[in-house]
């Protein structure tokens, strides 16, 4: 039943361990003691304010001023939309050397999307989470984000000899020896795992992403309402209106969204220059972002990079409000479950087995 | 020339106008100033990669002085409340040293808020009408009213008391009491709406519990006056203004008793999390014992600790708590050094470890984060030290307005400030 073949991870390269910052930080802490030493302090800090703004590339720095004074996309006219939309293509365009085109679609009627995954086909070789970086423009490295990460979950594995070696509790009340190993879903989900190939022995897989709640907590402490719930479901985030206080990524009960600690890293030759506004255009530093279940390819009809790329069909995508829907069918007939469901988020993201 | 260009050039004059000691206290906190300046510079242009924050662990040592901060900007109601309710007398003299306090704690609040935003420069999204305000559901929306409120509110009755003495006139009550009323209410809301923009997220479940608002209010009124003591026989030491040792007392006993609620309220928070040791309880339990080999903030739990209970010991005993020279400073310095540990470092970063998946990692500052925090507190003080100069300078009846017309800002220059042995008793 299980594909193990197509599980080879060899060749992927998930060197995500996004909190190792060490190369950066060393330089920095060189750098400020050689600037120091050189006086250059004062001049640091009057260059400081305009530094945000100031661009030596004079097209970008246009670009950046009308980004800079735009309004919110949720509330700009369709005029504002289209303004926007051609200055962001121009820029584009010219930053990445291709031809970019950047979608406003909006929601369609009818239309509500949901997510349904198959745990027990899930054989954890993250070709999701690299399709995903692919088609969404996430930056490489340094920070490098990945939307979709993928837990690796102990089975469970009681042995007989810790029978008798509980707890050594003074005060005498009895901890079976196996009390500390976890088993199934737990808060110890193990995400850097680097095998030679996938399935594991004695594990199973968990990927988590953005759950596109119904009642999202991130939308709620937003303090500017840069990010909001489409009416097809989806939760989108207005990267140019966003200032960046993580108040949703504190927020967030899944850590499915993820801060440009630094300027993004895209190669031109890497760029997808088919993107929609909300979803996988170019970021920029110090704004949030997450899975916006590829709404530049759902929104046209296509399925999302990560179910397309799924090698064991363990994905699976449609419109919850199409009693015909894949993901409707599996809501019927299969063993559903969300995610923390006790916070009640109410996520269009679906766990099931078969 | 109008009576409130006078004050302005008088205090001028005034602060500007000090003894080598004042001199050198201001250019030491300048030269952090300046670190700063230079760190903002790095961090504004580079972005947040600057510092050690992760996406594992996404508030640290910034948020950790925010929240501290708007404490000890609430804790000048520990000196306003017992002026105008209780009329203290000698409280009441100095009360002004107190919201002069909360401005400086409100503009390091500030800073601190700057450095914590990804995009400072996006900040105006936030100011109504002409950005969006998602009042009243983000909580982060209250905050920002209630501090810009609290600002303003000290500044107004701060200012206009300091200006009335200035002009020998009285205080207009129906004016000023109504305003002092409402800042002791807000003083209050301030640290509680702060307490609700973290304990509202179950996503991080050791900041998740309704203790939260009143382990706030009761920390801050420790810490504040705490610090408040300290500043004030700072001030007896140096200048001329004599503090009584009635006010110091009665700021010493609300210490004790906040500090000793603050203490019951953590135990509290211990026994209920780790007696039955879910899985919510795993961020304390990393605090306190660390887990899973990571132990990094065990010893300065452990330091907290040992400071509040020799901090609240020491303040139990009145041999101790009323000697001014040695056991109160050193019990203040303690309160307050453990409280900043408590309610900085050691409730924000915990909360973020493990993270929502469960993963433990790490977080210490980076080099760029220390000199932004540290300059961050030299703004601060340096704001407080002028502040207080003015005041200082009002209530001693050495800033003065004069009905003279042949005043000049250059006609009367000179020293006024007190040479260092021109110390207190």
């Amino acid at each position: 039943m299980l594909r193990t073949d197509g599980g080879n991870v060899s060749e992927i390269t998930d060197k995500d361990k996004s909190n190792e910052q060490a190369g950066p930080e060393g330089n920095s802490r060189r750098e400020f003691l050689s600037k120091a030493a050189k006086g250059t302090v004062a001049a640091a800090a009057v260059a400081g304010a305009g530094a945000l703004l100031a661009n030596s590339d004079t097209a970008e720095a246009k670009a950046s001023w009308g980004e800079w004074f735009q309004k919110n996309y949720r509330l700009m006219t369709d005029e504002e939309k289209k303004e926007s939309i051609a200055r962001l293509e121009k820029r584009y365009t010219e930053e990445f050397g291709k031809k970019t085109t950047v979608d406003g679609t909006p929601a369609q009627e009818g239309v509500l999307f949901g997510y349904a995954l198959n745990i027990q086909k899930c054989i954890g070789c993250r070709r999701c989470v690299h399709a995903c970086v692919k088609e969404n423009n996430q930056s490489r490295d340094n920070p490098e984000i990945q939307w979709i990460r993928v837990l690796k979950m102990e089975k469970g594995n009681f042995l007989a000899e810790n029978m008798d070696k509980g707890y050594p509790d003074p005060v005498g009340i009895q901890v079976g020896g196996n009390a500390y190993q976890n088993a199934g879903v737990t808060l110890e989900g193990e995400h850097y795992y680097e095998p030679e190939q996938v399935p594991e022995k004695g594990h199973f897989y968990l990927p988590m992403q953005c759950m596109q709640c119904e009642k999202p907590p991130c939308v709620k402490v937003c303090p500017v309402r840069t990010t909001y719930r489409e009416p097809d479901g989806i939760v989108v985030i207005d990267y140019n209106w966003c200032i960046g206080c993580r108040m949703c990524v504190s927020a967030c009960p899944y850590w499915a969204r993820r801060f440009n600690w630094g300027e993004p890293n895209l190669p031109k030759e890497e760029m997808n220059p088919n993107t929609h506004y909300l979803g996988n255009r170019p970021r920029m530093k110090g704004v949030t972002e997450k899975c916006t279940f590829c709404m530049q390819r759902t929104r046209q009809g296509r399925y999302t990079a990560c179910v397309e790329v799924c090698p064991v069909g363990a994905r699976k995508f449609g419109n919850l409000l199409d009693p015909e829907s894949e993901v409707r069918k599996v809501l019927e007939k299969k063993r559903v479950f969300r995610l923390k469901a006790e916070l009640n988020t109410y996520p269009k993201f679906f766990y099931f087995i078969d | 020339m109008k009576p409130v260009i006078r004050f302005a050039l008088d205090s001028f004059l005034y602060l500007v106008r000090g003894s080598a000691r004042y001199y050198a206290w201001l250019m030491f906190l300048g030269f952090l100033m300046l670190l700063m300046f230079y760190g903002a510079f790095e961090q504004f242009t580079k972005g947040m990669i600057v510092t050690n924050y992760n996406d594992q662990v996404s508030w640290g040592l910034y948020e950790a002085q925010f929240i501290f901060l708007v404490g000890v900007a609430a804790a000048a109601v520990t000196v306003v409340f017992p002026s105008y309710v209780y009329h203290h007398k000698k409280l009441k003299e100095i009360v002004v040293l107190g919201e002069m306090l909360a401005i400086a704690a409100v503009s390091m609040v500030m800073i601190f808020i700057m450095f914590h935003m990804g995009r400072p420069d996006r900040f105006w999204h936030l100011i109504p009408v002409i950005g969006i305000f998602n009042w009243p559901n983000s909580l982060l929306t209250w905050d920002v009213i209630v501090l810009n409120g609290y600002l303003g509110l000290n500044a107004i009755c701060g200012f206009y008391y300091l200006y009335k003495r200035y002009t020998g006139q009285e205080v207009n009550k129906l004016f000023y009491m109504p305003l002092v009323y409402i800042s002791i209410v807000w003083a209050l809301s301030i640290h509680t709406v702060t307490a609700f923009l973290i304990n509202t997220m179950p996503s991080r479940p050791m900041w998740f519990h309704s203790m939260m608002p009143i382990k706030f209010i009761s920390t801050a009124f420790a810490a504040g006056p705490a610090m408040i003591i300290l500043a004030f026989l700072a001030i007896r030491k140096y200048t001329k203004l004599k503090i009584a040792d009635e006010a110091i007392e009665t700021l010493a006993q609300i210490v004790t008793w906040c500090l000793g609620i603050a203490i019951f309220l953590g135990i509290s928070e211990v026994v209920t999390e780790l007696y039955p040791a879910t899985e919510h309880s795993f961020s304390l339990q990393y605090l306190i014992m660390g887990k899973h080999g990571l132990s990094g903030l065990v010893l300065w739990y452990w330091s907290s600790v040992l400071f509040l209970l020799a901090g609240f010991f020491m303040l139990l005993c009145p041999p101790l708590r009323k000697n001014h020279k040695f056991w109160l400073p050193l019990a203040c310095v303690l309160t307050f050094a453990g409280i900043w540990i408590d309610k900085g470092m050691g409730l924000v970063v915990p909360a973020f470890i493990p993270s929502p998946v469960g993963e433990f990692s790490e977080y210490t500052p980076s080099a760029i984060e220390i000199i932004n925090t540290l300059g961050g507190w030299a703004t601060g003080l340096f704001i407080f030290t002028l502040l207080a100069k003015v005041s200082i300078g009002v209530l001693l009846g050495e800033l003065k307005y004069s009905e003279d017309e042949g005043w000049s800002p250059s006609g009367e220059w000179e020293p006024i400030v007190h040479s260092n042995e021109e110390v207190y008793k």
